[in-house]
């Protein structure tokens, strides 16, 4: 530790502010049980209930053919755990009010002559109709069906062609289909990820989002500052508190990560153990500077939701694609933290890189911790140096008038 | 009444003192809309792809064309040898890769059947796995365009083709625009965290400061306290309502078939669950800070579970079981209704029903918490 001209070491203030700290945090135990509990209880109940799977659509029938061949032909469909049969329909127009309601995601309806036109040849067409509000499952429902007609179109080429003897067919050709990283497609393994930098994110904003602010508005801010205590020694000290609650909250995530969701952490753990203090850090300097910017603890709290909630889950990556984004948004996106922390996290627990695959994102992330706790610094010093004769003043006027 | 104007004119004098206040609570929401509604697009297409052509015929640009005029996959590179694709997926360059074998061209002329591979990446978001879907898809139909040629080559031995094919028709978003979908559901996220944050702070801050104490003694009854203190957030909140309907219908363009009426009634029955939520926390804090924890803890469960990106029918039963406690649940599924589908009361009543019986129960809740505090 270098001497500074104040005759005092360096950071030497930082001790007394870490245990004033730790000792408001102690004195206030439900907080510090949320700081901690919080994500991994979001962890569980995310982990298990979400999942992009579409399965069990609920589906209406609607047979105006009524042959065997259109029975076999929509009994496909019910067959699968992505369609659910709720409703058999003899007239099509009643489709509306189901669909209306909500009752069924998707009706088939195949016309008379089904079976007979698919017999001779003919060009045959069934009609799906598709809920639409829901875009997603809809997309996906609407692969399911055009999926069943493939393999049903091949099934009846298939009997054609036994029922003429030339049973030694082969279909022209055989897909391979591997999937990297997640084998099974399991939606654990990509939403985990992307749900710790989302919680963690929340959490750390909030967690220092009070720090200044609180002082402030009680008045005991003005005390630190005619303290000894240096700007510098004030930011590192509310941080790290905080910052070691943070890591350990994501000690627990990742934990119950890999013990509940088989969730792996294939490359390098200090690498991991990098990126998240960067990340931390970031986020702990954004609440910093969120809490020197804010006059009230309300409007602390609203910036801090409002920068962190929304846009992590939205911007990072996490849910929406960022190549989908328009560009303007996809060049705002670059400002949300999280986006990088989630592809060096996903880079390191699925896919097990190393640093030459997400060397921007980590130097992205540093960028953002040190902006974020300088511009604080900066700010407190201000808030600190200039702001106090200001304030003064105004209250002695309140008080006279 | 008096009364109840006075509390509310200390509450807007209070709002209006902090001066960053007012531009958070009306322009703040407008710009979360337009970012987010711009930015929420699930739609899949134009997936990065990497392509492995080790045939270079006719047939393999034929095969790989079908994927790329399909529009769901844009070609992001070309590698030479079957491992050089590794590379592409490590570094998230493509999400895809489609790796064709030498001899895949004479094997489709000779009848044989021709391997292809394909690679997803799936460690990133479900647009991965929907990709696939779409790629065996594609692969399906171009397999049967080959048999029909086959078909139509040997007509000599009397076979015709098996023709079969969907004609899918989509109701109420025809486009199946995602943003369709997502837009009305940050309507209902944005009301929500401005009214649960306002009011989770707004008794507790009085406690903090020791002005409730004055509020106290004051011949002010508890009730007017309550509604003088909510009455602002609920102006703030509709304001917000009209603000971002208006928002989504003309500059996102989100289909406004229903009543703005109605979805202006339904959107204060819904304020009634979040005021109501965000009294019962300041009740039970003790300084803002646990405040904004706890209301932290109410909300993103609610954010991710109330159905705004993961449809609830997907969820395991004991979720699903859960998610009728969720208030933004019910608002999600009226909102959408009343945007996309221009469905009325007749529709809609049971969710608002839902609303209204949470709304009401949590409310005499926290009303009578902060009642006992009080006396």
């Amino acid at each position: 530790m270098s001497a500074e001209p104040g005759g005092r070491p360096f950071l030497a203030g930082v001790r007394p502010v870490i245990r004033k700290e730790f000792r408001q945090i102690r004195r206030d135990p439900r907080s510090l049980i949320f700081l901690l509990c919080i994500p991994a209880f979001l962890l569980l109940v995310y982990g298990y209930a979400l999942n992009f799977d579409v399965k069990h659509v609920p589906l209406a029938v609607c047979d105006l053919d009524g042959t065997q061949a259109s029975r076999d032909f929509s009994a496909r469909f019910s067959a699968t755990e992505y369609f659910d049969l709720r409703h058999r329909l003899s007239d099509a127009r009643d489709v509306d009010a189901l669909l209306g309601r909500e009752a069924v995601g998707i009706a088939l309806i195949i016309p008379r002559g089904f079976g007979d036109d698919l017999a001779a040849g003919r060009e045959t067409k069934v009609q799906a109709v598709v809920d639409g509000a829901s875009a997603m499952t809809a997309t996906t429902a609407a692969g399911y069906i055009g999926a069943i007609i493939q393999s049903e179109t091949m099934r009846f080429t298939l009997e054609v062609l036994e029922r003429r003897g030339r049973s030694r067919f082969e279909p022209p050709l055989a897909v391979e289909t591997r999937v990297w990283y997640n084998p099974e497609l399991r939606s654990a393994l990509f939403l985990v990820p992307g749900l710790m930098a989302f919680i963690l994110m929340v959490i750390v904003v909030i967690s220092t989002a009070f720090s200044v602010v609180r002082e402030r508005e009680r008045g005991t801010m003005e005390q630190i500052l005619v303290s000894p205590v240096r700007p510098a020694e004030l930011v590192v000290g509310k941080t790290v508190p905080y910052f070691l609650i943070s890591l350990a909250s994501a000690h627990i995530v990742l934990l119950l990560g890999f013990l509940l969701f088989g969730v792996p952490i294939r490359g390098n753990y200090l690498l991991l153990l990098l990126t998240m203090t960067l990340f931390l850090t970031g986020g702990l300097g954004q609440g910093l500077f969120i809490s020197t910017v804010a006059r009230s603890q309300q409007v602390s709290f609203l910036i801090s939701i409002l920068t962190t909630v929304l846009p992590t889950f939205v911007l990072s990556g996490f849910v929406f694609p960022i190549r989908n984004m328009p560009v303007a948004i996809q060049v705002f996106s670059y400002l949300i933290p999280a986006r990088y922390f989630l592809v060096t996290l996903r880079a390191i627990m699925l896919k097990g890189t190393g640093l030459g695959a997400f060397g921007k994102e980590v130097f992205f992330l540093a960028a953002f911790a040190a902006v974020s706790i300088a511009v604080s610094m900066m700010r407190l010093r201000r808030s600190g140096l200039e702001e106090r004769p200001r304030r003064l003043g105004r209250g002695r006027r309140g008080a006279g008038s | 009444m008096r009364q109840i104007l006075s509390v509310i004119r200390k509450e807007f004098l209070q709002l209006r003192r902090d001066r960053r206040m007012l531009p958070m609570l009306f322009i703040s929401p407008i710009v979360q809309l337009l970012l987010l509604g711009y930015a929420v697009d699930l739609d899949v297409r134009e997936i990065p792809a990497v392509v492995c052509d080790l045939d270079r015929t006719a047939a393999s640009r034929a095969f790989l064309a079908a994927y790329f005029h399909s529009g769901y996959f844009i070609e992001k590179g070309r590698a030479d040898a079957p491992g050089a694709v590794d590379r592409f997926l490590d570094d998230g360059l493509a999400s895809v890769a489609f790796v064709i074998p030498r001899g895949f061209g004479d094997d489709l002329a000779a009848g044989r059947t021709a391997p292809v591979q394909l690679i997803a990446d799936g460690s990133e978001s479900q647009s991965a796995t929907v990709g696939l879907n779409y790629a065996s898809l594609i692969a399906a139909r171009f397999s049967q365009r080959v048999m029909v040629e086959a078909f139509e080559r040997a007509p000599a031995a009397g076979l015709r083709p098996v023709r079969l094919d969907a004609e899918v028709r989509v109701w109420y978003n025809p486009e199946l625009r995602s943003r369709n979908f997502l837009v009305p559901g940050i309507l209902g996220l944005v009301l929500m965290v401005m009214t649960l944050m306002l009011t989770s702070m707004a008794v507790v801050r009085e406690k903090e400061m020791g002005t409730l104490e004055q509020l106290i003694v004051t011949p002010l009854r508890p009730r007017e306290i309550i509604l003088g203190k909510l009455l602002p957030f609920v102006a703030i909140g509709l304001i917000d309502v009209i603000l971002i309907v208006s928002v989504a219908a003309s500059l996102l363009r989100v289909p406004l078939r229903g009543s703005v009426l109605l979805l202006i009634v339904l959107a204060l029955v819904f304020m009634l669950t979040t005021l109501g939520l965000g009294l019962f926390v300041s009740t039970i804090s003790r300084n803002q800070q646990q405040a904004m924890l706890t209301a932290v803890f109410f909300m993103l469960p609610m954010i991710l579970l109330g159905g705004f990106v993961f449809p609830i029918e997907n969820m395991p039963r004991f979720f699903q079981a859960v998610t009728y406690a969720i208030p933004i649940r019910y608002f999600f599924t009226i909102i959408r209704g009343i945007f996309l589908k221009g469905v009325g009361l007749p529709e809609l009543w049971p969710e608002a029903a839902a609303m209204l019986a949470f709304g009401l129960g949590i409310f005499t809740l926290s009303v009578l918490r902060f009642r006992k505090k009080l006396e």
